[in-house]
């Protein structure tokens, strides 16, 4: 057997006494904060750490490398940002606006606010449509741009 | 064990060229800067409702020294409320792609192997659990509870101030930790950094770089560019809700954005209308409504159109929520607090105890301090904007005090008692 060597095996002394420090704060707030519903608050608590790390990062990685690749595919690779950019902008939106956009909110939001929701749908939809549009409008002036630059090809 | 680069605990499996400490460090220091005041906005927040005062303003009641700081809130500027609260949510929002991109940028941390190389490295896994976990807590409720989405497991206020505090914790600990190389990080990077915005060639055990980069679709600083994009889209889409008029309607996806919910004097933005608080018509008539005044001389029954009577001041405030939305400015005019207050022998302006006509919801009662009761500018108002109030906005009288938060300001008012809190 190798010995064990002392310092890798604890670490910093340092770290240890902050991070110490850390929990003592953090589980006085925190039986404060379970003292209700214990179970919820670790659920949300957890999960929605779990859900970021193993659902919504995988899924946006993996749409985008299809994106990549598939542009890659037909030899546009370089284009990804015009397709990346307005999609991720408007996935963005939906994901933090989600209860107005789609409406789950309807009834007590019209209740208590006295207007009306429907607007927050069709805003988020022609904001979506701008994007792409305006993503689309700047690769047409970039291309042209380049063709006017560039001589006619020879070949 | 071999490295097998199909699964994540592999350096190989992760192939994006973009992330590195340079990306990782400058994300670090703007969420720094960002959740700092996102901080300390909220606990400045929480003070404003003066829970120190009475159980009915305190939705935390077991909060030990986590209300070490609290101190009487103040009425001046009047502005006050409306501004750390437009701040705080309107900065939460806008960092969200700030925190998405820094999660992103080490998420191949979170499946190193070992898991722990030594006692302090497990502690620290453990922490970031409270971190990750913490940050997207918070940033969560936040946003659900402005959209008034409560599926969250209790309510806000507790989860949100606890949850703040258990975050901070680990945010403090991992700041201290981190801050240091990420400054070191971003020193020597631009001390070295080349004419292209890519970063130099990084040494091969340099955590996050990827050991087998796919070619890049963007460079770094245009990544930065990226994330700066989604920020400055959510601001702009967001912040219109703190105006009048035509900057309100900028905020297209905001919950208090877009149109105000009627025209005229009256028209401007409702947090909740007298039918969802259940306010009927019945009761708030002239004649059936009474207000009930009790001091240190005895109780008083007044109708409105005896408190109509009284002087009758003006003063220029703004609504503003929890929720992070505001409206400019109302002219309000009503009679003062503190002249409520010596029509029932209290000459110097005590605390008082506020009752509205709504049985069930959060803020039915309030508690007003001294001071804010002895500001001249706090009303019980009849008006707003040269006419009756309507129902929505507290017909028939509504408390309105400077910098205090909406919900204290409240609706269709029923008893106000002065000398006692509860």
């Amino acid at each position: 057997m190798t010995p064990v060597r002392r310092r890798p095996v604890i670490g910093s002394p340092f770290q240890i006494l902050l991070l110490v420090c850390s929990f003592a704060l953090a589980a006085y707030a925190g039986v404060r904060l379970l003292a209700d519903d214990w179970f919820g608050v670790a659920l949300w608590w957890v999960g929605a750490a779990l859900l970021h790390d193993l659902v919504l990062l995988p899924l946006y990685a993996v749409a985008d490398r299809a994106v990549v690749q598939g542009l890659g595919a037909t030899g546009h690779r370089r284009l990804t940002m015009y397709v990346r950019v307005p999609a991720a902008l408007s996935a963005l939106l939906l994901l933090v606006w989600f209860p107005l956009i789609s409406g789950m909110v309807e009834v007590r939001y019209r209740s208590a606010t006295g207007r009306s929701a429907d607007g927050f749908l069709a805003h988020w939809l022609l904001i979506t449509a701008v994007l792409f549009g305006g993503s689309a409008l700047l690769l047409a002036l970039r291309l042209r741009r380049a063709r006017k630059q560039r001589p006619p090809a020879v070949h | 064990m071999r490295d097998d680069t199909r699964l994540p605990t592999s350096p190989g499996f992760w192939r994006s060229p973009l992330r590195g400490p340079w990306f990782t460090s400058v994300l670090g220091l703007v969420l720094l800067a960002g959740i700092t005041v996102l901080f300390v906005t909220g606990l400045i927040s929480y003070a404003a409702y003066n829970p120190d005062l009475s159980p009915v303003n305190d939705k935390t009641p077991d909060k030990g020294i986590l209300g070490f700081y609290l101190f009487s809130w103040p009425t001046d500027p009047h502005w006050l409320y409306r501004v750390n609260q437009g701040v705080h949510v309107t900065l939460g929002v806008t960092l969200i792609p700030v925190l998405l991109a820094k999660l992103w940028s080490v998420v191949p941390q979170l499946f190193t192997l070992p898991p722990a190389r030594s006692l302090a490295h497990a502690l620290e896994r453990i922490s970031l659990l409270l971190l990750v976990g913490g940050a997207l807590f918070e940033f969560t409720t936040g946003v659900l509870n402005v959209q008034l989405d409560y599926v969250f497991p209790g309510s806000f206020y507790p989860l949100h101030f606890y949850g703040a505090w258990v975050f901070f914790a680990a945010f403090v600990a991992h700041a201290v930790l981190k801050v240091p190389a990420a400054v070191r990080n971003l020193r020597r990077l631009r001390a070295a950094e080349p004419a292209s915005s890519q970063e130099p060639a990084p040494a091969p055990e340099q955590e996050l770089v990827s050991p087998r980069p796919d070619p890049a679709t963007v460079s770094r600083r245009g990544a930065l560019w990226f994330v700066g994009g989604g920020s400055l889209l959510l601001f702009a889409t967001t912040a219109g809700q703190s105006f009048d008029g035509p900057l309100r309607r900028t905020a297209l996806l905001a919950p208090h954005g877009g149109p105000d919910p009627g025209s005229g004097p009256n028209g401007f933005q409702i947090n909740k209308t007298a039918a969802y608080a259940g306010i009927t018509a019945p009761e708030t008539d002239e004649d059936a409504w009474r207000l009930v005044v009790t001091g240190r001389s005895g109780t008083l029954r007044l109708s409105r159109a005896q408190l109509r009577e009284l002087p009758l001041h003006s003063a220029a405030l703004p609504i503003a929520c929890v929720e992070g939305w505001s409206t400019s400015d109302q002219w309000w005019r009503g009679v003062r607090l503190r002249d409520l207050a010596a029509l029932v022998g209290h000459d110097d302006p005590p605390d008082v105890f506020v009752e509205s006509l709504q049985r069930r919801g959060a803020f039915r009662h309030a508690a007003l301090r001294a001071n804010q009761v002895a500001d001249p500018r706090s009303l019980l108002a009849l008006y707003v904007n040269g006419e009756s109030l309507t129902p929505d906005h507290g017909y028939p009288a509504r408390v309105i005090v400077p910098a205090a938060p909406g919900v204290l300001n409240t609706k269709w008012v029923a008893r106000m008692t002065f000398g006692e809190t509860r």
